[in-house]
């Protein structure tokens, strides 16, 4: 058989993007919820109780200085579970039988399932930034810059989140890299504070944890000033973006953890 | 000694599959399907029965050999032909949560056709599924679970169903009706590949066997002709006073005296009722000779008789 379907399975792609997305709208509510009530809680502590008492941060006020920083931490953190339970839910179950045995390649399943999560959580940092809104004024210096790095960074985290639903042989597994590695390190990466502020040596260690890039990156799409330079960040983003893709083709080409 | 197939659906040849760790599944399995048949592929547990429909199905990845469906390579041309070939996996997997109809409309597009509510509405209806469209998957009994994975195979339309093991855990009456189902199948003109347990499934539906065992096919034959070749009857007749030895009236049958000369034992014939002639002929000699008989049992030997023979056979062998 020829045509088109015959290289790309449009169908097929579309058809894990909707089924994907539906079924993160079961759980919608839960979903959406509990990220925006616990970045609100952010903003209340931070923002208004104690960034009123905190000086400006490079002519940033302080309660909008950690908007980028909260939208990363909600991005990185269900980008990489979205994409991570979206794959590993299948292979847990045994659903995954008919992935395999269809005429889906990589190309189509990545974008079924790693679009899906990337939306999903690109909906959810709207959300959140909508909800900044009630409790800080802020303006967007590059809006459309922004868009730009939030959707490459979201691919990035999308895709390495589905390399960790791959690996992962146990629930625990799955949680253990959100948990002991994302969240930690946006923690430190300069969400609530500028790495100027760190004294030395913790200044020049922090640059090695790679989100104070990401980080960096998105505070300057929204303030014009971050900790590194824009070309930097986009680069590491770019940079890990081709690391997550090649650990993946490596994936399908050996069909590691997928076919026996 | 495998017969040659013309114009095969499926054609398999030189397929081994070792695992890591060093278990050989399949050790050089030639096989051609016909199209428009049912074959059955009988084996013991870890025959490598599984395996194989996992490597044509692309769940496994062979470690060597060439298999071919509709004419296309199966590792080059994967999706052409994947889109043709469907597959009922042993395992319950289903999305537990999910609601039947949407399973199903989502294995459709998975590989790659239009939506077509009329279609799948034709397929549940088929399954006894309609009613339970709307519902989750979770709260299906066993065997509609089982159907709902037979919808999800069907739902591309495929030309090539494999169903392994369709009938496990599934009770009496259902297992009639998936019978139905599969014979349902057959006189649309998809090619039905099962493996079964149930030796009887085969030997009620197949038109062809296939017997592997430690992933080698030791046979693969037409069932009526299999059944000719390894059948036998067997048929005990109690006498009604024991015989001290055999009478010279019956030389020439392949008989044997046994329980002290109280039974007399026929083992021949050959699976085409020829052996169930040959009883009627031996008890008219029997009257002839004037020895009397209380009783005859008599039992042509089934499919599973052969199976277990052939199992036993090479387990002595080897």
């Amino acid at each position: 058989m020829s045509g088109p379907n015959a290289i790309f399975n449009a169908r097929g792609a579309w058809s894990i993007f909707t089924f994907e997305l539906l079924r993160f709208m079961r759980t919608a509510f839960q979903s959406v919820l509990a990220p925006v009530l616990t970045t609100s809680l952010y903003f209340i502590v931070f923002g208004a109780a104690i960034g009123s008492q905190m000086p400006d941060l490079g002519g940033v006020d302080y309660a909008a200085f950690i908007i980028p920083g909260l939208l990363m931490l909600t991005l990185l953190g269900e980008t990489t579970s979205n994409a991570s339970f979206g794959i590993y839910m299948p292979r847990f179950t045994g659903t995954i039988y008919e992935l395999l045995s269809a005429p889906v390649g990589t190309v189509e399943t990545l974008l079924g399932f790693v679009g899906a999560a990337a939306i999903k959580s690109l909906i959810l940092t709207a959300i959140i930034l909508a909800t900044a809104r009630l409790f800080v004024d802020y303006q967007i210096a590059h809006p459309l810059i922004a868009l730009v790095y939030v959707v490459l960074v979201a691919a990035a985290f999308a895709l390495f989140g589905f390399i960790l639903g791959v690996w992962a042989d146990g629930f625990e597994k799955l949680g253990i890299i959100p948990m002991l590695f994302l969240t930690p390190l946006t923690f430190l990466g300069g969400t609530f504070y500028s790495i100027e502020m760190l004294p030395a040596p913790w200044n020049t260690i922090a640059l090695f944890n790679p989100i104070v890039y990401l980080v960096s990156g998105l505070r300057w799409a929204f303030y014009g000033t971050g900790d590194v330079g824009f070309g930097v960040s986009l680069g590491v983003t770019l940079g890990f973006l081709a690391l997550c893709t090649l650990v993946i083709a490596f994936i399908f080409r050996t069909g590691w953890r997928l076919r026996t | 000694m495998v017969p040659r197939v013309d114009d095969p659906i499926l054609d398999i040849r030189g397929l081994c599959k070792t695992y890591q760790g060093g278990l050989k599944a399949l050790d050089g399995v030639d096989l051609a399907i016909r199209k428009g048949e049912i074959f059955a592929l009988l084996g013991p547990n870890g025959a490598g029965k599984t395996t194989l429909i996992g490597a044509v199905c692309g769940l496994v990845r062979p470690s060597a050999g060439t298999m071919f469906a509709f004419g296309h390579d199966l590792e080059r041309d994967w999706r052409a032909a994947r889109r043709r070939i469907g597959l009922v996996p042993q395992e319950m997997a289903t999305d537990m949560f999910e609601p039947v109809i949407r399973t199903v409309k989502y294995s459709r597009g998975l590989f790659g056709l239009a939506p077509d509510a009329a279609r799948i509405e034709e397929i549940l209806r088929s399954l006894s599924l309609w009613d339970k469209r709307d519902t989750q998957i979770r709260n299906l009994s066993g065997g509609m679970k089982r159907r709902v994975l037979i919808a999800k195979a069907l739902a591309h339309e495929p030309e090539l169903l494999f169903l392994d093991e369709p009938t496990a855990g599934v009770d009496v009456e259902l297992r009639k009706d998936m019978w139905r189902q599969i014979g349902a199948l057959r006189d649309k003109g998809v090619t039905v590949i099962l493996t079964t347990h149930y030796i009887e499934e085969a030997q009620e539906m197949a038109d062809r066997v296939g017997i592997i065992d430690k992933g080698r096919l030791l046979m693969v034959d037409e069932k009526a002709a299999m059944m000719a070749r390894l059948g036998r009857t067997e048929a005990h007749i109690t006498l009604a006073a024991p015989l001290a030895q055999m009478p010279a009236a019956l030389a020439g049958y392949p008989v044997d005296l046994e329980r002290d000369g109280g039974l007399l034992v026929y083992r021949g014939g050959d699976g085409t009722g020829k052996g169930r002639a040959e009883v009627a002929a031996l008890t008219k000699a029997l009257i002839m000779a004037g020895i009397d008989y209380v009783g005859i049992d008599i039992h042509e030997s089934s499919l599973e008789d052969i199976f277990v023979q052939l199992i036993e056979r090479r387990e002595v062998a080897a």
